[in-house]
């Protein structure tokens, strides 16, 4: 897909609560079968005050900062998630009310499992590559529960990022094309009103994952005329670190060119966070000229791809807290019990 | 102006009432006003009550007293000034006598605390802070008290420890007053190894929760009789400060209580070296220590070191809390005031048994609303 | 705290809104209807300044019912000028200077029940960069 007028990024923010617990406090607990390893050895725990909407708003303040736009230009404001605190009532209204934001605002929450993010970031390049808005807001963000004792606990973790959506010229990373794939694929869902989702072992990776990651980034690879070694970057969806790396290696990227924007080892599996975490992450650090090829993954199920160029602007727009920052500042709970309490049904 | 005598005191023990209710307590503290005085009734009936509403579902206080001790049909509302409502009624007795709208009044504090859990009586002292911006955000009224004891020990660099005396003495003083809630002593030791409240406000820093009413029956001098041992109010005076602590210009002065114990000494053509007993509003030892420095008591920075060398207790230079104060005898928060004028009364009449300061003519009192939010200030004279 | 108060006070809570008096220029927050240096009723809004120094603090032991246990209040100079009272955040009270920088953050502050309104407002953390 390509826009009617060209579109960019113009500024990139995340945000990582700083709690950790380690899986083999998890592990301790549960004891699965043996030889049965966490596929992380950590990942990131809520504060006791903290929620999808908090998360959202720092990652959101950020991004502004650092676009140099002032929040009350902002036209569209898309929050993609599937941990909304008020299942009915927007959190992008919150978000927007957080920011500045003027009334004048085309503002919603996206669901669309782990690509809710993606979505968020397709329909703010929608707005702005229309003519509709001159700045948009997308942001990806979850804070998941896991069932205790299931295998997505250990990985199940929490973060946010966001990305201003601008006109490409003044943008630190345009956009140059993007591509949506969608099948009816039930491999992971959650029923309205259950505490937890239901997920389809191992039918959520080749007919969930890999179909989709790689039949839309060999769609938009072919659509663009490009090829893997045309990319400085590959950031994928993390649920899992062996779905990424075998990903990478089918599509012909290489574990340099994905090492960058792998944010899971630090922090589990961010949801709706998770690809634009590793999105913030490779704008952090890439150089002007870098491209960068990106594709989400939803269940339900669906991909999202984009390529990025990145600009010179780039070098000048990124002060503040990295991911890397934000994955540094770890503090470890004292074992499972203080998990429990930070994740028990009363979030205060 | 007219003059303003105190011709009767009532009051009930301080205690966890589980057998009276919030009308009882009122009403046998007025009963008990009136009948030392030896009246029957009065013109005017001012109820100082915090918690009513809050804590029993009950409003109207004043229909509701006047009601259960047979005054009706007799004038009467509500005052109510958060935990300085005690002082308050009081005002509001005196202005009417002395504007000439009565000759005699009854002000009465009650306050009923225990009915409900810790959580609930929370809630409601919450409700003397800046509820938008304070107590929405968690911050209990302890915790604000434990802010301020924090800042004083920052700037004066003194310790916890130094804070013990007021505690120790309003004890050791309760341990004679019959009516007091406490009967124990506090050691030092007790003292510095007190659960943490607020830190660094400990559990022993902090008046108790608890029930209790006192009144005052309050006339004009044409209205004295000669079996009437009257104590006259030569000073009274209500300011105000900022509602939140964040907005105040010094967080280690309380301006209210200055301002209204200048006011209070003003009208008495007194200075705070004539005043021989003061209760002050010691519902935590740090809102004592600012408010002797904040009367001119004590130089600013030094209530600590003066309550070390034995300046207040009773045998110092400015005996306080001489029957326990808000700490030993207890704080049922908007009777307090009122206890206060009961108390000192008793002192200037002579009647203070055990308790008894020696030839005490001139006492001031200061009931606090918030944390220092309303000071009301009464000066006394025998 | 009901639903239509929360509404009221979104500026001061999630944007730190507060006043600069039209006639005298003073600042103040929180809002209020009069000024407290002129009395004059007209303003602009004033945001205060995100960061500044913490004046006092205090772990709550036992804090109110809804808010989460413990609870470390405090009061923070911004650096306008503006001091404001709130709770410190991803901190323990054993780490927290008088003097320390704080940055301001939008956190949860109550929930009412599991069905009831989210307040959202104002925290303070130790500055991160």
């Amino acid at each position: 897909m390509k826009t009617a007028r060209p579109v960019g990024i113009w500024g990139h923010g995340a945000y990582v609560p700083r709690y950790r617990i380690r899986t083999e406090d998890i592990v301790e607990v549960w004891r699965p079968r043996t030889g049965a390893r966490p596929p992380v050895t950590q990942k990131s725990v809520l504060g006791h005050d903290e929620d999808t909407i908090t998360m959202a708003i720092e990652a959101a303040r950020t991004a502004m900062q650092r676009s140099t736009l002032s929040p009350a230009k902002l036209g569209g404001l898309w929050v993609g998630t599937e941990s909304k605190p008020y299942e009915v009532k927007p959190s992008a209204t919150l978000v927007a009310a957080a920011l500045g934001a003027s009334r004048h605002l085309l503002a919603a929450d996206v669901e669309f499992a782990c690509k809710a993010g993606s979505i968020s970031m397709q329909a703010a390049l929608a707005g702005v590559g229309s003519g509709m808005m001159d700045v948009a807001l997308a942001i990806g963000v979850d804070a998941a529960q896991a069932r205790p004792g299931d295998v997505l606990e250990y990985t199940a973790g929490c973060g946010a990022a966001a990305m201003v959506f601008g006109p490409a010229d003044g943008s630190i990373a345009i956009v140059e094309q993007s591509l949506s794939y969608v099948t009816n694929t039930p491999d992971f869902f959650r029923r309205e009103g259950a505490a937890y989702p239901q997920h389809g072992g191992r039918f959520t990776e080749d007919p969930g994952y890999f179909h989709h990651t790689l039949s839309a980034s060999r769609l938009l690879l072919e659509e663009s005329g490009t090829k893997p070694s045309d990319f400085d970057y590959a950031v994928f969806h993390q649920p899992i670190p062996k779905l990424v790396e075998r990903s990478a290696k089918l599509l012909g990227f290489s574990p340099e060119q994905i090492a960058q924007g792998m944010c899971i080892h630090n922090m589990g599996n961010a949801y709706a966070g998770s690809s634009m975490l590793g999105l913030a992450s490779v704008l952090d650090v890439a150089k002007p000229g870098a491209r960068i090829f990106y594709c989400s993954y939803g269940s339900g199920a669906g991909s999202d791809a984009f390529i990025f160029t990145v600009t010179d602007r780039i070098t000048a727009r990124r002060d503040g807290a990295t991911v890397a920052s934000h994955l540094r500042r770890a503090e470890y709970l004292r074992g499972y019990g203080q998990y429990l309490r930070l994740t028990g049904a009363i979030r205060m | 102006m007219r003059d303003v005598y105190i011709v009767g005191l009532g009051l009930t023990p301080v205690r966890e009432h589980w057998t009276f209710s919030l009308r009882n307590l009122g009403a046998r503290a007025i009963l008990a006003a009136l009948a030392d005085a030896r009246e029957e009734t009065a013109d005017c009936l001012y109820v100082g009550n915090m918690l009513s509403g809050q804590i029993s579902a009950q409003e109207n206080l004043g229909t509701l007293l006047a009601d259960e001790t047979g005054l009706l049909p007799i004038e009467t509302c509500k005052v109510e000034a958060a935990c300085g409502s005690g002082g308050a009624c009081v005002r509001s007795a005196l202005l009417a006598i002395a504007a000439g709208a009565a000759d005699r009044a009854i002000a009465v504090g009650v306050e009923k605390m225990t009915d409900v859990t810790a959580d609930a009586v929370a809630a409601g002292l919450a409700t003397a802070s800046d509820q938008d911006f304070e107590a929405s955000f968690g911050l209990s009224f302890v915790g604000m008290a434990g802010l301020l004891m924090q800042r004083y020990l920052h700037e004066s660099k003194r310790n916890r420890a130094d804070f013990a005396p007021f505690v120790i003495n309003a004890h050791k003083n309760a341990l004679t007053a019959e009516h007091a809630m406490f009967h124990s002593e506090v050691t030092l030791e007790q003292y510095l190894r007190c659960p943490m409240v607020a830190a660094p406000l400990g559990v022993l820093d902090a008046a108790p929760v608890c029930d209790g009413a006192a009144a005052v029956l309050l006339c004009s001098k044409e209205a004295l009789k000669p079996h009437h041992r009257p104590i006259r109010i030569t000073g009274s005076a209500i300011s105000t400060d900022t509602i939140s602590l964040a907005s105040r210009r010094n967080l280690s002065s309380l301006s209210a209580s200055e301002t209204s114990a200048k006011k209070a000494f003003t009208q008495a053509r007194l200075t705070p070296h004539d005043i021989q007993l003061f209760e002050p509003h010691d519902a935590f030892s740090i809102m004592t220590t600012l408010a002797l420095e904040a009367c001119g008591f004590a130089a600013s920075g030094t209530a600590l070191d003066m309550a070390a060398a034995g300046a207040f207790a009773p045998t110092g230079s400015l005996p306080i809390c001489t029957f326990g104060g808000l700490k030993g005898r207890g704080h049922p928060v908007g009777a307090s005031g009122t206890y206060q004028i009961v108390e000192a009364c008793l002192q200037l009449r002579g009647s203070a048994g055990s308790n008894q300061i020696p030839g005490v003519r001139r006492a001031m009192t200061q009931s606090i609303g918030g944390h220092g939010a309303v000071a009301v200030t009464h000066i006394l004279e025998a | 705290m009901q639903t239509a108060n929360y509404f009221r006070l979104e500026g001061p809570y999630l944007r730190l809104e507060g006043q600069r008096c039209s006639a005298c220029g003073a600042q103040q927050f929180p809002p209020r209807t009069a000024c407290r240096q002129c009395r004059a009723t007209t303003f602009e809004i004033c945001t205060a300044s995100s960061i500044g120094t913490v004046l006092s603090f205090s772990e709550i032991s036992s804090p109110p019912a809804g808010f989460s246990s413990p609870l470390v209040a405090a009061l923070v100079a911004l650096d306008d000028g503006i001091v404001i009272a709130c709770q410190l955040t991803d901190v323990d009270s054993d780490k927290v200077e008088i003097g320390m920088r704080v940055e301001m953050v939008t956190r949860l502050i109550s929930e009412t029940g599991p069905e009831g309104c989210l307040v959202y407002g104002y925290k303070f953390r130790p500055q991160l960069l």
